[in-house]
């Protein structure tokens, strides 16, 4: 196949892709501080605390789902833009939480101490959060290099942190489920391809 | 931390009665009077020595930010759905344990002296609004039917009306909603019927054309768009207690002491406020009421 400007760009071409990307991954927030601050949002407090939750989670799975499309086909300069993702979760995931320790508890360290015991959503959610704050901290070349192999284990932690993520949205809900679950079928279809393709190394090289 | 806030200020400075007058003449002049709407009729209402002195939050924040899962489970579907709900003809059919039962048409309802009641509303997810209803004491209906000595509880439902609510699709509660109350919660003098809000017709996504208010108990007690009241000797089953019997009790009274298992009930976030406050048992009425429950274990019957 000719390489075109899609399946072989130019690392000028990727970084302005990324310049793109990251102008994008903006978009939610401003969206979301606009909506709060002018009065449009009943609720702003919700609503900032609702859509950065959601857009960690987006992200976080925009970021999972890079390899397998890769496996089945996408160019390989997607891989470039899994960082970006992968710290731009992180961003959101920050602002959940520094929402929820702001405004909804005033930062009562007593009161969130017990709120992460008693509160399993908010239990699961912590642990998430302290998953993914190691791989945002070696997120930089410079520990890719010093942790070597280490590195790669390190960052699998992103399947159980992803998966408690979800059931952190699952535990919340007060009665429709539809929303959380949609997130846990698309989280269960890119770790299940991973998990076939581990399982069927053949069949994977032959996709491949 | 509890933000402090001056609490004299009189509704009548918040909502200028002129305001909405003007616009409806001038509305009326320029479309020529056609036809005598229902929901522009202003409601005659007299004041309440029950309503708060809080501030009622806007026409806009009660209007559009609502739980009414007959609509759509999101807080702004039932403001884009409720329109759909036929409200005229409408019929309450109040029965059970009743020496005369009998029907109440939706203009009878409207007959009843109509008080305006400023109320706080605490909604069992964590938020509150003070709220400026128009409507009657259930007392007042309730005694017309002549409830029999055997009357120890009250039912009521929703209208289900599966081509106008788009949400009964999907059964994300057991419809018809249910509510229910004790027969002395029911008579009591806070407990109202609602058919108006800012002293004009409830809008849908409020609950058009009659809703139930009890301001001391969670949200989602204060039953919208009623259709039938039952007088019953047994406790009725109720439609949350029902979807999730550990976290939504029969009684439902505001109680900060009692968390809902998932989430505190010890603040609430009033909207428009920024920062959190306190919740008060029975969300404020507890002078009012407290005496209702009286011996009772409120954790055990939350």
């Amino acid at each position: 196949m000719r390489p075109t400007l899609l399946s072989n760009p130019s690392p000028a071409m990727v970084g302005r892709i990324k310049a793109l990307l990251f102008v994008l991954c903006l978009l939610p927030l401003t969206a979301s501080l606009w909506q709060a601050l002018s009065g449009q949002a009943v609720n702003p407090v919700e609503t900032l605390t609702r859509d950065s939750g959601s857009w960690a989670l987006n992200l976080l799975l925009a970021g999972l789902a890079i390899s397998p499309l890769r496996r089945l086909g996408a160019p390989g300069w997607l891989l470039r833009l899994r960082r970006m993702l992968g710290l731009y979760a992180f961003f959101y995931a920050s602002v959940h939480l520094l929402i929820y320790l702001w405004l909804d508890q005033l930062f009562d360290w007593g009161a969130i101490g017990h709120d992460i015991i008693k509160r399993p959503f908010i239990t699961v959610g912590m642990a998430a959060f302290a998953l993914l704050l190691p791989l945002a901290i070696t997120s930089t070349d410079g520990w890719l290099r010093r942790l070597k192999r280490r590195w790669g284990q390190l960052h699998r932690l992103v399947y159980p942190l992803a998966v408690l993520a979800v059931i952190h949205y699952l535990w919340l809900v007060k009665r429709d489920l539809t929303e959380p679950l949609l997130y846990a079928a698309v989280l269960a279809l890119l770790l299940g391809l991973r998990l076939w393709w581990r399982l069927r190394p053949t069949l994977g090289r032959q996709v491949q | 931390m509890l933000i402090r806030h001056p609490t004299d200020i009189p509704p009548s400075e918040i909502t200028p009665h002129s305001v909405y007058l003007n616009r409806r003449q001038f509305m009326l002049g320029s479309a020529g009077l056609l036809l005598p709407v229902a929901s522009m009729a202003a409601l005659p209402a007299s004041k309440s020595r029950y309503s708060t002195t809080d501030k009622p939050n806007s026409r806009q924040d009660i209007t559009s930010y609502n739980n009414y899962y007959e609509f759509g489970t999101s807080k702004d579907e039932p403001a884009l759905y409720a329109g759909r709900l036929k409200t005229r003809p409408w019929t309450v059919a109040v029965g059970g344990e009743a020496g005369k039962p009998r029907s109440f048409s939706i203009e009878e309802l409207l007959k009843f002296p109509q008080e305006e009641r400023i109320y706080r509303l605490r909604c069992v997810e964590g938020w509150s609004m003070v709220i400026p209803w128009v409507g009657f004491p259930l007392a007042s209906l309730l005694k017309q039917v002549d409830p029999t000595s055997r009357a120890k509880y009250v039912a009521f439902e929703t209208a289900l009306r599966p081509g106008e609510m788009p949400g009964v699709a999907r059964r994300v509660l057991d419809w018809p909603y249910r509510e229910g109350l004790r027969m002395d919660e029911a008579m009591h003098p806070l407990t109202i019927l609602a058919v108006g809000l800012y002293g004009e017709a409830l809008p849908g996504q409020n609950g058009a054309p009659v809703r139930l208010v009890v301001p001391w108990k969670y949200g989602f007690k204060s039953i919208k768009s009623i259709s039938r009241i039952t007088l019953l000797e047994k406790q009725p089953p109720t439609s949350w207690n029902m979807a999730a019997p550990s976290e939504y009790g029969f009684y439902s009274n505001v109680n900060p002491a009692v968390d809902h298992p998932r989430w505190s009930q010890a603040s609430e976030r009033r909207i428009g406020e920024f920062l959190k406050r306190k919740t008060l048992p029975f969300n404020g009425y507890a002078d009012q009421v407290a005496g209702l429950y009286r011996g009772m274990d409120l954790v055990k019957n939350f």
